[in-house]
């Protein structure tokens, strides 16, 4: 009997999502009207998407070789400068134009995955605690209290001290100092929502826990999370530039941007600062188009949320 | 307000127990520090021998019961490349570390909450809008490159500032060897910060009590200083306790980038040299430092707002 109800209940909920999903995606456009620094941050991001996938195509030289003839090689502006390197060379004399287009691969795959991975985790965890309440939630919150105590840099240095550099281990990493943000976001939300009637009326047709924390009570509290998640690539961009300026994030073959920077400290006092310039204001670029997509978004789903 | 005292300071020493134990997990996962110990030549016997000396062979869990039994003492065992005391090679840099962060944290607050009530109190005018938008620039600006770009600018170009390390020449010359590490660490606080208070702050000018004091006839600083202010601090002081977090990860990387000698470098350095004892030492006193920061603002806060108690 039970069944029979879901299951009519199913082809209604699709059909309604359909007839509302074109008119959300043109309003959501129509937010962009008057707001040019979120068209602007998206047209950022597009370039930056955009050299990240075409690198192999576009980028005018190899990003891993360089000839030792053509070092620290100035910006073609200046004197000196080397119309074959537009944005001049490093120490190895690789072209810094082609390392950056490349760079942006790594971070924008690491910021993207490991917040999916991360929310992932945290949803499912705080969705979760807030729903059973009890026991379990009390666990999964000492655990998120203990991982707080920790800054998350510092946890994620320890961690990849451990792993050793690659792709995966930093995505795993920054998934796993992440996820407690949304955790107790989704827990706060689900302890309201999950007292209101329509939950009730699930449960009283039967309907199982699993379906009524994704299918019922997710969607509810959605908006807050793709707000606190467009922020989140920002931050994980700039804690994979962290880590790779450490040395510790996919290994030193791999171009990424904070790497560059690294290579380029020791030119601050000689004065190359072409070497580190360009690589730290595509991190600089990137983050800040990141961080206006999230205000925006913000502003149209969720206005009251601070973050 | 005793019982909140006691309850939240269980807590704490509960968070710390496994904060080591999460610390001495991971780490013991990198592998027998043994090798460290002994020359590269020593025979398998000899590795057995200080294996056994140094108690490396036994299950972890009895390696971390004897570690916990002596931390809560004070002590942490001995750095296995210096041979001294790791409490009191963390403890020499522990205030180094503080002073950056407190620094920074002023930093942040001192420049923060005034941009923060003026882009509030003049909501959409072209300070708001500049200043916000420099807000959004401080968030998106990577530490370690931000200090780069000032090394290079106000310690190279200008000279107006040494490159690196801590003073050593009495006040004058410890300050100008902070000022660029204490920028660099703020920033980004000082960047969320002005954006909280302006958000938080203009959320309570919408309220009808700040409306009756309007409706009074204050002047216009009493009523955005003195009424709505008050309220709006709120949230930034719970935040302040978590701030101080993310300033002692943040030390890490600006220690690195200054050659600050704090116990950020440090924890750096020790995990590359694969220093156990060092790293466990590093990481558990910044996490007293931050949960006793937070127990402190939370006692504070239950002392100011008396609903938060009941909690």
């Amino acid at each position: 009997m039970s069944q029979a109800v879901v299951a009519a209940g199913r082809p209604l909920a699709a059909g309604a999502s359909q007839v509302r999903t074109p008119r959300r995606g043109r309003r959501l456009l129509a937010s962009l009207r008057g707001r040019w620094l979120a068209r602007l941050a998206l047209l950022i991001l597009l370039a930056v998407v955009a050299s990240g996938l075409a690198a192999p195509l576009l980028a005018p030289h190899a990003p891993r070789v360089g000839n030792l003839l053509d070092s620290k090689l100035p910006p073609v502006w200046l004197s000196g400068g080397d119309a074959r390197f537009v944005l001049g060379t490093d120490e190895l004399g690789r072209d810094i134009l082609s390392r950056v287009m490349y760079g942006a691969q790594v971070s924008l795959i690491v910021g993207i995955s490991a917040v999916i991975l991360a929310g992932a985790i945290g949803i499912t965890l705080g969705l979760v605690a807030g729903y059973f309440r009890g026991r379990i939630d009390d666990l999964i919150m000492r655990v998120a209290d203990i991982q707080l105590a920790l800054p998350q840099i510092l946890l994620a240095i320890a961690m990849l001290a451990v792993l050793g550099p690659g792709l995966q281990n930093v995505v795993l990493v920054l998934a796993i100092t992440n996820w407690v943000t949304y955790a107790r976001l989704v827990r706060g939300q689900v302890l309201s929502v999950r007292e209101k009637e329509f939950i009730e009326a699930a449960r009283c047709l039967g309907v199982g826990h699993a379906a009524i924390m994704f299918r019922h009570i997710l969607p509810n509290v959605m908006a807050s999370i793709i707000v606190v998640a467009s922020f989140a690539v920002a931050n994980t961009i700039l804690a994979e530039a962290a880590l790779s300026f450490l040395g510790l994030s996919v290994g030193p073959d791999v171009p990424t941007w904070g790497g560059m920077v690294a290579a380029g400290r020791d030119q601050i006092i000689t004065g190359q600062w072409w070497i580190y310039t360009f690589p730290g204001l595509a991190i600089m670029l990137t983050v800040l188009g990141v961080n206006l997509v999230g205000d925006w978004l913000r502003d149209y789903l969720d206005p009251r949320l601070k973050v | 307000m005793g019982t909140y005292i006691v309850r939240r300071l269980l807590q704490s020493v509960l968070v710390l127990v496994g904060v080591t134990l999460l610390v001495y997990f991971i780490l013991f996962q990198t592998g027998d520090p043994t090798f460290l110990s002994v020359s590269t030549d020593a025979s398998q016997q000899e590795v057995e021998r200080v294996r056994h000396l140094l108690g490396f062979d036994r299950p972890w869990y009895v390696q971390y019961a004897e570690f916990l039994g002596r931390a809560v003492r004070g002590d942490f065992g001995t750095s296995l490349r210096q041979g001294l005391p790791v409490t009191s090679i963390v403890l020499e840099r522990m205030p180094a570390t503080l002073e950056l962060a407190l620094s920074a944290l002023l930093i942040s607050l001192t420049v923060a909450v005034p941009v923060g009530i003026v882009s509030a109190a003049r909501r959409n005018s072209l300070w708001d809008q500049a200043s916000m938008l420099g807000a959004v620039l401080g968030q998106s600006a990577p530490t370690f490159f931000l200090g780069i770009m000032l090394l290079f600018v106000f310690g190279g170009m200008l000279n107006w500032f040494p490159i690196g390390g801590r003073g050593q020449g009495g006040p004058g010359d410890e300050l100008r060897h902070l000022v660029l590490p204490a920028i660099t660490l703020g920033t980004f606080s000082m960047a969320r910060n002005a954006r909280l208070v302006r958000s938080s702050l203009l959320e309570t000018l919408g309220l009808e009590y700040v409306t009756v004091a309007w409706s009074k006839g204050l002047s216009e600083p009493a009523v955005v200083l003195r009424h709505a202010f008050r309220n709006a601090l709120i949230p930034v002081v719970t935040l302040i306790g978590l701030d101080f977090g993310a300033l002692l990860g943040g030390a890490v990387i600006t220690e690195t980038v200054f050659a600050w000698p704090g116990v950020g470098s440090l924890v750096v350095r020790a995990i590359g040299q694969k220093d156990f004892p060092v790293v466990v030492g590093c990481v558990t006193m910044l996490a007293v430092v931050f949960v006793a920061v937070n127990l402190l603002t939370d006692v504070l806060y239950g002392y100011l707002d008396p609903r938060v108690r009941r909690v």
